[in-house]
């Protein structure tokens, strides 16, 4: 038995991501795999259903903008300090994509559900939302613990068919060291597939070294690792570089007109393969 | 008058919002809030924990996104700051959009964990600079996180005030009514008045909101600009512009 791992190249693993498939991808704080999803557009991808564990901000501009996407499950899609997320704005004004709005910890448990593999978890809160009006998949039920007239939310689970987000390092067993940021430890658990671009290769293994292993992914819950050097630029990637402010303010200008992102696209991201 | 710039202000009112508490949390895309949690910090004797969300320094969390929730669930936080780009007469926000929704006229970014921190923490602080009948409404279009519950229904906490660029007002919950507070130097409660789009209690003499002292002035650009350039780097520079 081997334990060795190769990584393979950036198009190759976006190539394991299927149109149509449910993509869970992580906050800007959290490894967003910028170079990835470059690929991925380039690639022509379409019809995805994204996750956003919980929230994004350019990534998930970049995908919309680019016809890349078909539906988004989200707590919110912004800029940030730079304002609004023109394509994502654009999109669901024109109504062509699809939101599914939602709220922080409810992605959270719907992901931990996945992880314990139980149909829900409940949710103090959130009753009295509009959103639960437009979440016919969120149940109201009255809580079977207490002796009645007390209604909680239940979250059904959140399974993606992919996980994609980027990370400082892979050692040589496909390992994935993630740090403190868990909720990428959540979304990989809770996928039927993980995949990884990293920084760098560590050379040996995280489990040799204590101080690592607390901050490891384990290698079965992954299938493929691609090396992408500045792979989350030009967001940031925690603990390793800061985000490209001037690119972000940039972005936020030119993509409030559509040739305006059409020019960005041409120039940040590459040609875009024609649709088969 | 001490020469304060609004958002000084602003941060100096919305830290006299905050009562004696372990632990102060502040979400996304608030520079005023977290200059406020600082500032708290800063001025009590009291030992007393910051977090703020999108800092490395102030967030020590080491169990993932779920954990502020998890922690707020258990009212380990006792004051959160939310934003509106609507707020209603009855405290309700919506971070949405406006229209009919799924049929909006305009979108905003979404609801972030508003609908949740509303009810799991103790002292809610809503805040938004822009007072004007457009932003501060009879009805919001989508409630994202309502201000009061009905009987029944599990609720440790929800809004206390509300922070804006001319006005400090409190909410009381069982009447599902804000009160004037205060009005902020330069408007007067008829202005106040006109420029809100909902009702509410007018008590017989309005104060003037309390100008930051020198010595806040001080902390606030000196030690929490510092601070602040870490997290909100744009903010800093336009509130706090390092001398050239």
């Amino acid at each position: 038995m081997s334990t060795a791992f190769s990584p393979i190249s950036v198009d190759d693993l976006v190539a394991q991501i299927a149109d149509g498939a449910l993509l869970a991808v992580p906050a800007d704080y959290s490894g967003a795999p910028m170079a990835a999803t470059r690929a991925l557009i380039r690639r022509g991808a379409r019809n995805l259903r994204l996750v956003t564990v919980p929230q994004s901000t350019l990534q998930v501009d970049l995908l919309i903008g680019a016809g890349c996407v078909a539906e988004i499950e989200t707590a919110a899609v912004t800029l940030g300090e730079f304002g609004v997320a023109p394509c994502f704005t654009r999109a669901v004004l024109a109504k062509t994509i699809k939101v599914i709005d939602a709220t922080c910890p409810a992605i959270h448990a719907g992901l931990q559900a996945s992880e314990k593999d139980v149909p829900f978890l409940p949710l103090r809160g959130i009753l009295g939302s509009d959103l639960v009006k437009h979440r016919p998949d969120w149940k109201t039920i009255d809580n079977p613990m207490a002796a009645g007239g007390d209604p909680i939310l239940l979250i059904p689970a959140i399974r993606p068919d992919v996980a994609l987000f980027h990370a400082p390092m892979a050692d040589r067993e496909g390992n994935v060291w993630i740090g403190r940021r868990r909720e990428l430890a959540t979304i990989a658990h809770a996928s039927k597939t993980t995949l990884v671009t990293v920084e760098r290769l560590y050379d040996g293994s995280f489990f040799d070294e204590e101080r690592l292993a607390a901050g490891a992914l384990p290698a079965f819950y992954i299938q493929a690792v691609a090396v992408a050097e500045r792979g989350a630029t030009p967001v940031g990637l925690f603990g390793e570089y800061e985000p490209d402010l001037a690119h972000l303010r940039a972005y936020a200008k030119e993509a409030r007109t559509e040739a305006g992102f059409a020019a960005y696209l041409a120039r940040e991201v590459g040609t875009v393969k024609a649709a088969a | 008058m001490t020469d304060c710039k609004p958002e000084e202000l602003l941060a100096a009112t919305l830290a006299a919002q905050i009562p004696s508490v372990r632990h102060i949390a502040v979400g996304a895309a608030s520079p005023i809030p977290a200059a406020a949690a600082l500032l708290h910090q800063m001025r009590t004797t009291e030992r007393v924990h910051v977090t703020i969300l999108h800092s490395r320094r102030y967030n020590s969390f080491t169990d993932g996104g779920r954990e502020l929730f998890d922690a707020a669930a258990q009212g380990r936080i006792d004051v959160f700051f939310l934003g509106g780009v609507q707020i209603d007469g009855e405290a309700n926000i919506n971070l949405v959009g406006l229209g009919t929704y799924p049929d909006l006229t305009q979108r905003f970014p979404g609801s972030f964990g508003a609908p949740y921190m509303t009810f799991v923490v103790p002292n809610v602080i809503l805040f938004r600079e822009e007072h004007s009948p457009r932003t501060l409404v009879t009805k919001v279009d989508f409630v994202t996180a309502p201000g009061w519950s009905p009987d029944g229904v599990w609720r440790r906490g929800g809004p206390k005030a509300l922070v804006t660029g001319r006005a400090v007002m409190a909410f009381d919950a069982t009447r599902r009514r804000f009160r004037l507070a205060s009005v902020h130097p330069g408007e007067t409660a008829d202005g106040v008045q006109d420029a809100t789009g909902f009702a509410f209690d007018m008590p017989d003499a309005v104060p003037t909101t309390p100008v930051p002292d020198k010595a806040t002035l001080g902390l606030l650009r000196g030690p929490i600009a510092a601070k602040l350039r870490e997290f909100y780097p744009d903010f800093a520079d336009r509130v706090f512009p390092v001398p050239a």
